[in-house]
């Protein structure tokens, strides 16, 4: 469907026109050295380095507070960028803010929609801002409207959508000018089960036609199920970087929890776990209990085996995906608790 | 619902673009014009919000008009001619102050993350809602004058003074309204806006000729009244409207409104583009 493509103006020799070479960025959309910002004491992000290619989905991983927006702020110039350097499509953030802008989405956190408008005023005002005349505005609003399935909902104020429809309407707002390069902050905190797989769908069918995406989240799963590539954000440093796989392999895939029927039983069975892990299991709070690392699954029938054949009765034993916390504690050595604890310690 | 969205449109890479280096006046004039649509619409279906220019211009014609008119001039009927135009000057600077409300408001939502994330004029998102202000401050205007003819009011103007009037009214409230703007940029909250605003606001408007007469005043508040830009303004508007005759006080209104403008608009523009 051309017809929907917004039309940019294409004059033959273009004396704004800024040159580059095409060829220097067609493999990078984004690339960022040394990446900071400091807020008073607080070094919001630090010294954050980024390579994203075109057409992946790039994920940022790191719970709240971890520098995760102050990163896409300064990215999608509505930071200024306090040390280091970001270049989108080889365009430099700081000094060419507005070439940027011109080729990037953003969807922030927070609807960035007009809470004033309907869904369809909404599109034809942000088109019309972005060189759209009036009538290919209107246009390409209703095309996204029917792509979104909000076209029920267009001409009702955006104060009576749901989280899920707010959420369409805002990514539906970004791509207007099809930008090459989106940037997507937490694209499904908030949002119910089915919502949530919609949008993942979305963001894979953007790829698929082109775009490359920058996406944060809090969610691992998400990030496994989305990105190519993973950064791990903490404190606003890059703790790891790599494919979910090679990521998942260096906290193990799984952990086993066991809960023991006597509390005196639990050094023991710490014990034979570790011989069996190659772990080092940890003893719950209450003495009760232990739980391990594994390296794959199977290991968890071989632990229950080892303390059914010691005699060792167990309560309650679960199998569990490696959480947020599992990841932050197996990279960080603490807890994602500890660190919104103490960046909120800090903000105040 | 739960099917997967596709997308059929495809994406349009850099080198499909034609990448400008700035914003043209063109597009600048285009932007301003849609924010200010968007700001009418807001105005449209948030109707409180014009209480300032439409029943706060009633209470303060009719209540001044007869509490003030025995005192300051006789009767109410001798003192219209000196009351309407100060309550227009007064009205329309308290109408600026809801310009820096609905910034700071404005500012702390979500849009304006996004419009700040568009290639867009920087001074799009400010200079839009001004633009749609001008209606608030030719109706806040139309109302005072509307009752103080109903109370008897007979401008000696005639038309073309009272329109001359009108203008020099809503062009005093477009310059005032970016020292209200600034501080919507500079304040914590919406609330402190209005505190801060009142402030301003209060002296301006009162600490002038726009009431009485500056030769009832003790002397050093005569010197205050003399450069407060409001009472060139009162003046301008009374040789306007009562006499039908261009003043001297409308270059000095003019020149005073030019003065603030070009003052606070680069401080407005330089404060938003910082805050985050």
């Amino acid at each position: 469907m051309s017809t929907v493509i917004p039309q940019v103006e294409r004059s033959g020799i273009d004396a704004n026109e800024v040159g580059r070479d095409s060829s220097l960025a067609s493999a990078t959309t984004v690339e960022a050295r040394g990446l900071t910002k400091i807020f008073g004491a607080n070094r919001a992000v630090d010294n954050i380095d980024l390579t994203v290619m075109e057409g992946e989905i790039f994920g940022v991983l790191g719970p709240n507070g971890a520098g995760k927006t102050t990163m896409l702020n300064m990215l999608t110039t509505l930071l200024p960028i306090d040390d280091g350097e970001a270049k989108i499509f080889g365009y430099d953030v700081s000094s060419e803010g507005h070439a940027v802008r011109q080729l990037i989405g953003v969807t922030g956190q927070f609807a960035s929609v007009d809470e004033n408008l309907t869904g369809r005023e909404n599109l034809w005002m942000f088109g019309r801002l972005q060189g759209l005349a009036s009538k290919r505005a209107h246009h390409i609003a209703d095309d996204l409207l029917a792509q979104f399935e909000l076209t029920e909902a267009a001409n009702r104020p955006i104060s009576q959508f749901s989280g899920g429809m707010r959420r369409r309407l805002d990514l539906a707002t970004s791509l207007i000018t099809r930008p090459a390069l989106i940037f997507l902050d937490e694209p499904t905190t908030g949002l119910d089960p089915r919502n949530r797989n919609q949008m993942w769908n979305t963001i894979r069918d953007l790829v698929a036609e082109g775009s490359t995406i920058l996406l944060t989240t809090q969610y691992l799963d998400e990030a496994d199920a989305l990105a190519g590539r993973i950064v791990v954000i903490d404190r606003g440093r890059k703790v790891a970087e790599g494919t979910p796989s090679q990521l998942k392999s260096q906290i193990g895939t799984s952990s086993l929890r066991v809960q023991m029927a006597e509390d005196a039983d639990t050094t023991e069975a710490v014990v034979l776990t570790a011989n069996l892990t190659n772990a080092t299991p940890v003893v719950s709070p209450t003495g009760s209990g232990f739980s391990v690392q594994l390296s794959n699954a199977n290991q968890a029938a071989d632990v229950l085996v080892a303390l059914r054949n010691h005699r060792l009765d167990i309560a309650n034993a679960t199998v569990e995906q490696p959480s947020l916390d599992d990841v932050f504690f197996a990279l960080t050595g603490h807890t994602s608790e500890t660190v919104m604890t103490d960046t909120e310690a800090s903000n105040s | 619902m739960t099917a997967a969205i596709t997308i059929p449109t495809t994406t349009l890479r850099p080198s499909q673009r034609t990448i400008k280096e700035s914003v043209t006046t063109r597009e600048a004039l285009s932007q301003i014009t849609t924010l200010a649509w968007r700001a009418l619409i807001k105005m449209r279906r948030n109707p409180e919000q014009l209480v300032d220019v439409t029943a706060m211009p009633v209470l303060f014609t009719v209540m001044f008009g007869l509490m003030f008119g025995g005192a300051v001039s006789g009767s109410t009927a001798q003192y219209l001619p000196t009351l309407i135009p100060g309550i227009i000057a007064m009205t329309t600077i308290t109408a600026c102050v809801g310009a820096g409300i609905q910034l700071r408001e404005d500012m702390d939502k979500g849009v304006f993350d996004r419009f700040r994330s568009l290639p867009i004029a920087r001074i799009a998102p400010l200079a839009g809602p001004m633009l749609a202000d001008l209606a608030r401050y030719a109706i806040a205007a139309g109302v005072t004058l509307t009752v103080g003819i109903i109370m008897g009011y007979r401008p000696g103007g005639g038309i073309p003074g009272v329109l001359a009037a009108v203008v020099l009214a809503v062009i005093t409230g477009w310059s005032i309204a970016w020292i209200f703007m600034w501080i919507g940029t500079k304040a914590r909250s919406a609330g402190a806006v209005q505190g801060l605003s009142m402030m301003l606001m209060f002296p301006l408007a009162f600490l002038s000729n726009a009431f009485v007469s500056v030769d009832t005043l003790p002397g050093w508040l005569q010197g205050v009244t003399r450069v407060n830009p409001v009472s060139h303004v009162v003046s301008a508007l009374r040789g306007l409207m009562n006499d039908g005759i261009i003043t001297a006080q409308v270059g000095w209104a003019l020149l005073g409104c030019c003065a603030v403008a070009a003052i606070f608009i680069p401080l407005t523009v330089r404060s938003y583009s910082k805050r985050v």
